[in-house]
């Protein structure tokens, strides 16, 4: 047990340590989100009310797709010189390697957010009518969804032709109920009408139950042969 | 086999011609929406008919994770593909008949959204398959498989949870049932379960027999050309 946590520690400073140093995805990613929050900005020039309505779907569909971009970079950089071939052939647990990999999204992804909220905040004159310690269970789980699924599927179409095009093609489907989770809780907390309950609650099912699924199975995805 | 085929397509095709009938003319015409509600006797048995051939999807694409037998995967492809079609049918028909009776084309109401990221889900396993033509293919669409079955639960109770706070619109049910519209609706029923499980046996069949093809076509190009066979080796390496 002591090993699959040292492994996946040391997946993960790694792959912090890459990142660090070239900053590859935070960078496109964080330009990516800024270049959607100012066109959505003046395309739909919202006053401060609309904005509490709108601002939920406009964060998280910016944020989603942003984070396309870390996710498609993830198992990339371990094709090279046959990283991912070595750790196949390796006693090492393929779920400390996916989970390595999801925390580091995890990680990549919340510090966007961190950088991204107070633009938006700017942008769209937000003002939390609800109580909006909320937004931060919303967002981490919400993150959550977003990334452990990503992952999953960024390896399992590592394999199919124009990989970078299957990655939305799989996850979007599949995200659904998550994205609509963290909108719905978003737009309820900013406008403060009524309670955001039934959607945390939802995000964590979702949480709880992809998780489980992507650890039950990615053995059997970094094995197909 | 191929006897058994053609008998099951004849029956297939006279359920299907005396469903047709029952549906235009025995059945006795709707009091408040006239004609279009005749709609209802495709709509539903196609809908039935796309949920039992995702349910096989399902189902073939576990035991083939579990057993790695090859037909189980061939009857995941062809369940899948045809269940997309149905699905089509579905998603088609549902805003004819809405668009007169409701009003409007579309909803996000439950059941429509459902059975929308349902196909959303069940066309990208067709992309899946489509854009990786692999030996892994199969597992890692299998996978998907699963994966989309245990979204479907959490969208419909989003979607529920939803649309219980918003207007919904009013389904033209409750009153007594016509016994010959029920009638029409069982015989379709029947006739659509038959016609989707006869297409998506033909599609099986079509599926195995193409992979015995290219089986043969493996083995002949490992057995008369070996020498080809060896140069193309490093090519394929590198690519990969």
């Amino acid at each position: 047990m002591n090993s699959f946590w040292d492994l996946m520690l040391a997946t993960l400073v790694k792959d912090i340590r890459l990142e660090w140093r070239s900053k590859d995805a935070l960078n496109s990613m964080l330009f990516f989100s800024l270049l959607v929050v100012v066109i959505f900005s003046f395309s739909f020039d919202p006053n401060a009310e609309e904005s509490r309505q709108i601002a939920g779907g406009l964060v998280w569909v910016a944020f989603l797709f942003a984070s396309v971009v870390a996710l498609n970079q993830t198992w990339a950089r371990e094709l090279r010189n046959q990283v991912l071939d070595a750790y196949r052939v390796s006693p090492a647990p393929a779920n400390a390697l996916f989970l390595a990999k999801a925390l580091g999204n995890f990680i990549f992804v919340i510090l966007l957010e961190a950088v991204m909220t107070p633009l938006f905040i700017v942008f769209y004159n937000l003002r939390a009518l609800g109580p909006a310690w909320q937004l931060i269970p919303v967002g981490v789980l919400g993150t959550w969804a977003l990334v452990v699924n990503g992952t999953f599927f960024a390896a399992l179409s590592l394999r199919t032709r124009s990989r970078e095009i299957m990655l939305p093609l799989l996850l979007f489907p599949i995200s659904i109920p998550a994205i609509q989770g963290m909108v719905e809780a978003t737009r309820i907390l900013l406008a403060g009408d009524g309670s955001a309950r039934f959607w945390i609650v939802l995000l964590l099912t979702y949480d709880v139950v992809f998780t489980t699924a992507c650890l039950g199975l990615f053995g059997t995805i970094l094995h197909a042969e | 086999m191929k006897r058994a085929f053609s008998i099951f397509s004849v029956i297939t095709a006279v359920l299907l011609v005396y469903g047709l009938y029952q549906a235009l003319v025995g059945a006795p015409t709707e009091r408040t929406m006239g004609d279009v509600q005749r709609i209802f006797y495709y709509h539903v048995p196609s809908a039935w008919t796309a949920f039992c051939l995702f349910l096989t999807n399902l189902v073939a694409s576990i035991i083939y994770l579990i057993r790695k037998s090859a037909w189980a995967d061939a009857l995941a492809v062809a369940a899948a593909e045809v269940g997309v079609v149905f699905c089509t049918i579905v998603l088609i028909t549902g805003p004819i008949w809405a668009r007169p009776v409701w009003g409007i084309w579309w909803t996000w109401d439950v059941r429509l959204t459902t059975t929308l990221v349902l196909w959303l889900i069940y066309v990208s396993y067709l992309v899946l398959r489509r854009f990786s033509d692999t030996a892994q293919t199969p597992i890692l669409a299998a996978v998907l498989a699963i994966f989309g079955a245990l979204d479907v639960p959490l969208v419909y109770f989003s979607i529920w949870f939803f649309r219980t706070q918003h207007p919904q619109p009013v389904m033209g049910r409750g009153g007594s049932l016509d016994p010959r519209m029920l009638h029409a609706f069982l015989i379709n029923l029947l006739a659509f379960s038959c016609f989707g499980a006869m297409v998506c046996w033909a599609r099986f069949r079509l599926e195995q027999l193409k992979r015995d093809v290219d089986q043969a076509h493996a083995m002949e190009s490992l057995a008369g050309a070996s020498e080809p066979a060896k140069a193309s080796l490093p090519l394929s390496r590198s690519s990969r």
